[in-house]
């Protein structure tokens, strides 16, 4: 007996709706847990992706270039000549995006009232916003003007711990590169306001030209921050960047000088497929049983079948199409409700709520469901391999009947 | 046991594969809940154990404002007389009395900016667990001109215990502080921002570099338990009677985001174990809607018979109970073996160490298998078993006997 | 005393486009201790005007009383606690609850009654002792033959001792065999118990049981005769049944 496809599809499809309370059911059932694996990898890439983001902006760059000594040692001595050359024209090459050359320093700041001791940014304005890497806020008073600019950006919160504000002096005391400590006093030019506000209290920015000459530099700086399009990506373009620095200087991506946010990426992809198991495992129990209760059901018309003549895999093949188009619903109702659900969340989940705890992990108060093709690609396939998967026994059953006993069967 | 029991029971057995699919999954979301649930709250009692004990504590006394702005001016006048009324009226409990300032450190080859601490030595183990992390030489003795550092301050100052550290800085009154001081330890905590920035000095010491007379920063009181913390509170109250000025911070207050990430950590855990339980309520919802439908004919005879539908609602209830204190049952054992065996032999996974390292978590975590942890998952599923089951047994309700006697 | 009297009953259903008469105007009245039977071909009215009977079914018009007692206006609960407390009924087959050996199926319509478990236990022996299934209370259904169950049925419909037993063709599956013990049960408990019994069917070894038989068509009564009993006609010859 020949049967195309098209009948064996009709027949499945019937079959389907014959208990069609049961069919809704488990159609809401999986639906719900697709639902779930999209929505929820979708936080999470969003969670992950912003953390990850915020850490660079503060890293800042995907890549940066160091003296050997000055992870370990950071400070001064340990500088580099500004980029030149080789390393140059890779800089300035795609698909590099941004760099800044910047000399970043330990240093105390004291006010009449009190000191602290943060890290001292000498930057390029220009160059840092290619990279993104200014504050985003400024509270008051205005942005660092050129690298010789001799004034200082204070975080509002560091500066009201220092007691001080925008207009007055503050001394600036740091090691040069005789191991001597230099000051020199500086204006607060401007106060801004980070995402966290622990970055807030670390971080002042001053030029870098007036940051070299107090501490007895030329043209070096101990810092440069690379950037690209995709954090994702870096792999594509370091081997390049880092044959042109040449064996004198170390540079090293994102995953490396910041191991906690390289893990977190790992980790989360992990994370991701193994909640989509786990979700699938919990729905497999009820996709099972609806196969099972229909292959029971049907027995006698299964024997029936059989005692026609319909081969054992034509009827494994039945009930695996039963179970294909079962799954198939599901995940088109699953990935429409995940993005009914995604879109209106583009413009971010007010987390504010629990703020403080967000910035243990470097978030800020907004989160963006990231929906990723690749996630509601995975969620597809891991619902229609396993659950096949698991309608293989019900369907194999299914072929292995007797159709004496089976007929025989009310 | 009651006929009605016995009818229950028996019923659910009318169909061995599908109970025991649905008990399966039950069985499998409890055991999965438990694991989750205990390696979460394991992780959160040593989240803030972790980080209360390291040096925050549970409480503090301090100047208003200065948990915010951190100013050497908003200082606890005698501060050692203070720590012992507060022991006195907290007794039992570990009490110490800290000074805080700002000053450029500098070794012969490096200078940083540094916050020192000025702590009672023999007072400062009982609250905080970082003078029991040395890595190298010794704690405080209480002498004048010791020091002790973090490692990686250590490390950014090339100093090693006998080394020198020239400390820079202003005096509480503004005036000019300076002191050298001999490192004698190092303490490795694991945590960075700790080791980065750690240094402590003996308090009497510190108070006379920092002009500081008989003022500190603040009283730091560790409690046995976190659940003591509001009485310890009110008990501090009559400190505060006479001096406007000085508030009691509680941990919460002192660390804010512990409780948040707590709390944060905790809804999205729950969003993805809400998935979980309705997943598989769905699947008893399944299965006792299927096993309702398939009996219609019998409810029929019952229903001629005079038993009432609300009396077949209450049976299919049963069965629904019976079906869901089986997975409780199994899942609950299964779930105890589990962490039972985790908490024995610990449970980690790749990246965990680095993410750990940031909430002051250890590498391992042995989550401790407590009544919350084993119950709190497995009753929520058998609650949302029962709420499956109000559709099937609400359907009988709608029944006519001689209709449902005359089906299939 | 009549026991029970109906009077103009109408009953139609709907069956697709068409409607079907159920019951045609029927006026009727049985008395304490009849053993009566309702005839007549599938789709007369039979099964209907025994569900009106019962309660289980509410007619469009008319009125039924139950000794004294108007029925055809009672609530769906009321309704319950008639059929629970003052009929029994007896199904054609499948009637039983499957999971439940022959004394709890017994039991567990005397346990919904309200009846405490001492006086369940005893009655349920008696009952079923009665209907001569003594040794066999702990078999289930399905381990038990078609007779068996009917009579674990009759056990249940008269455990609470209603006056009124109901049965619709209760001998639709059984060999004559059993169907002659069945009636004969029947028999033995109008004439020592009183029990008035209601039967439709249209077996005619049943019908001979009967002392008045009616014969319904199309929803209406055509013939209403009194009949003297005689179940040896119904009995198969000595030795037949094994």
């Amino acid at each position: 007996m020949h049967w195309p496809l098209t009948s064996l599809l009709t027949l499945a499809w019937r079959n389907l709706w014959r208990n069609y309370r049961r069919t809704l059911i488990m159609l809401l059932a999986i639906a719900l847990g697709v639902w779930a694996m999209i929505v929820m990898s979708a936080l999470m890439r969003g969670m992950t992706d912003q953390m990850v983001r915020n850490g660079l902006a503060t890293l800042p760059g995907e890549a940066q270039i160091h003296h050997p000594d000055f992870r370990l040692d950071p400070s001064v001595v340990n500088h580099m000549s500004m980029p030149a050359g080789n390393l140059l024209a890779q800089l300035n090459s795609a698909p590099i995006t941004a760099w800044a050359a910047r000399l970043r320093v330990p240093a105390v700041l004291a006010s009449e009232y009190a000191s602290r001791g943060v890290t001292v940014l000498g930057v390029d304005p220009v160059q840092e916003a290619a990279l993104g890497s200014l504050p985003e806020t400024l509270l008051e008073g205005r942005m660092l003007a050129s690298p010789d600019d001799r004034g200082i950006l204070l975080g509002a919160s560091l500066a009201r711990r220092l007691d001080t504000g925008l207009g007055k002096r503050i001394v600036l005391m740091s090691q040069d590169t005789e191991n001597n400590v230099a000051d020199r006093g500086v204006r607060v030019v401007g106060v801004y306001r980070a995402r966290l506000q622990g970055d807030e209290e670390r971080f002042a920015y001053v030029g870098r030209g007036a940051l070299q000459e107090l501490l007895g530099l030329e043209q070096e700086v101990t810092e440069i921050a690379v950037s690209a399009a995709d954090y994702r990506a870096v792999d594509a373009w370091l081997p390049a960047l880092r044959a042109s620095a040449g064996p004198g200087l170390e540079v090293l991506g994102w995953t490396e000088l910041h191991t906690f946010l390289g893990t977190m990426l790992a980790v989360q992809e992990g994370f991701v497929l193994v909640f989509m198991v786990v979700v699938f495992l919990v729905l497999s129990f009820g996709l099972i049983n609806t196969l099972v209760m229909a292959v029971f059901e049907r027995t006698r018309e299964l024997g029936l079948m059989q005692a026609l003549g319909m081969r054992p895999a034509l009827i494994l093949s039945q009930v695996l199409l039963e179970s294909l188009q079962l799954l198939a619903l599901g995940l088109l109702a699953g990935n429409g409700l995940a993005l009914a659900t995604l879109l209106p969340l583009r413009d971010g989940v007010d987390i504010s709520a629990v703020a403080e705890g967000m910035e243990m992990m470097e978030m800020g108060t907004t989160l963006y469901p990231l929906l990723a093709v690749n996630d509601m690609l995975l969620s597809t396939a891991v619902v229609l391999t396993l659950g096949l998967l698991a309608s293989l026994l019900p369907a194999w059953r299914a072929s292995r009947l007797d159709p004496v006993r089976a007929l025989a069967r009310h | 046991m009651n006929i009605t029991w016995r009818l229950a029971w028996r019923n659910l057995w009318r169909r061995r594969r599908r109970t025991w699919l649905t008990v399966g999954a039950m069985v499998f979301c409890n055991t999965l809940l438990i694991f989750l649930i205990s390696v979460q709250l394991g992780s959160y009692q040593m989240m803030i154990d972790n980080s209360l004990g390291a040096f925050s504590g549970h409480l503090q006394l301090q100047h208003e404002g200065f948990d915010e702005d951190q100013r050497i001016r908003q200082s606890v006048p005698a501060v050692t007389e203070r720590a012992l009324q507060v022991e006195a009226l907290l007794a039992g409990e570990a009490v110490a009395a800290r000074g805080v300032a700002y000053a450029l450190a500098s070794s012969e080859e490096r200078s940083f900016g540094i916050q020192v601490t000025g702590v009672q030595p023999a007072r400062e183990p009982g609250v905080s667990t970082l003078p029991g992390l040395l890595r190298e030489g010794r704690y405080l003795s209480g002498a004048d001109g010791e020091i002790v550092v973090g490692a990686l301050l250590a490390r950014n100052l090339r100093v090693g215990p006998g080394d020198e550290i020239t400390m820079l800085g202003s005096g509480r009154d503004g005036s000019f502080a300076a002191a050298i001081a001999t490192v004698v330890g190092i303490i490795e905590s694991g945590i960075p921002e700790l080791d980065r920035a750690l240094a402590q000095v003996s308090l009497p010491w510190f108070q006379a570099v920092f002009n500081m007379g008989d003022h500190g920063h603040s009283l730091v009181v560790r409690l046995r338990n976190l659940e003591r913390v509001p009485a310890a509170v009110v008990a501090l109250q009559p400190l505060l009677a006479g001096a406007p000025e000085l508030v009691v911070l509680d941990w919460d207050q002192l660390q804010p985001g512990l409780r948040q990430a707590i709390r944060s950590d905790m809804v999205s855990a729950w969003v993805m174990y809400g998935v979980l339980i309705l997943l598989v309520a769905f699947s008893v919802l399944n299965t006792q809607l299927m096993s309702v439908l398939e009996r219609t004919r019998e409810f029929g005879v019952m229903l001629a018979l005079g038993v009432s539908p609300g009396r077949l609602a209450r049976l299919v209830g049963l069965e629904t109970a019976l079906l869901a204190a089986l997975g409780l049952a199994l899942g609950v054992a299964a779930g105890g073996l589990l962490g039972w065996y985790l908490q024995q032999a610990g449970f980690t996974f790749p990246g965990m160490e680095e993410m750990n390292a940031r909430f002051n978590l250890p590498e391992r975590i042995y989550p401790p298998v407590t009544l919350a942890s084993l119950l709190w998952g497995p009753l929520t599923v058998f609650l949302g078993a029962l709420l499956a089951a109000v559709y099937p047994a609400l359907r009988l309700f709608g029944l006519q006997p001689v209709s449902a006697m005359r089906a299939g | 005393m009549s026991s029970i009297v109906c009077q103009d009953l109408c009953k139609t259903f709907a069956q697709g486009e068409e409607r079907i008469t159920g019951l045609d105007r029927v006026s009727l009245s049985i008395d304490a201790g009849e053993l009566l039977c309702l005839s007549g071909p599938s789709g007369s009215g039979k099964t209907t005007l025994l569900n009106a009977l019962g309660g289980l079914d509410t007619p469009d018009s008319g009125s039924i009383s139950l000794a004294g007692r108007r029925i055809d206006q009672l609530s769906r609960g009321a309704l319950a606690d008639l059929r629970l407390r003052e009929i029994g009924f007896v199904f054609q087959a499948y009637n039983l609850i499957p999971v439940l050996s022959a004394r709890e199926n017994v039991e567990f319509v005397m346990q919904v009654q309200g009846i405490p478990a001492g006086a369940r236990h005893q009655r349920a022996a008696a009952v079923l002792a009665e209907v001569g299934l003594a040794g066999l209370e702990d078999r289930r259904p399905a381990d038990m033959s078609g007779g068996q169950q009917q009579r674990v049925a009759v056990a249940r419909a008269i455990a609470s001792e209603p006056r009124l037993v109901l049965a619709d063709e209760p001998t639709a599956n059984l060999d004559s065999h059993s169907a002659t013990q069945l009636m004969d049960l029947f028999q033995a408990l109008n004439r020592d118990r009183g029990v008035t019994f209601v039967l439709a069917t249209h077996d005619p070894r049943v019908m001979a049981y009967a002392r008045r038989l009616i014969r319904m068509e199309d929803g209406r009564v055509i013939e209403d005769v009194a009949q003297q009993p005689s179940p040896s006609a119904g009995r198969p010859p000595a030795g037949g049944a094994g």
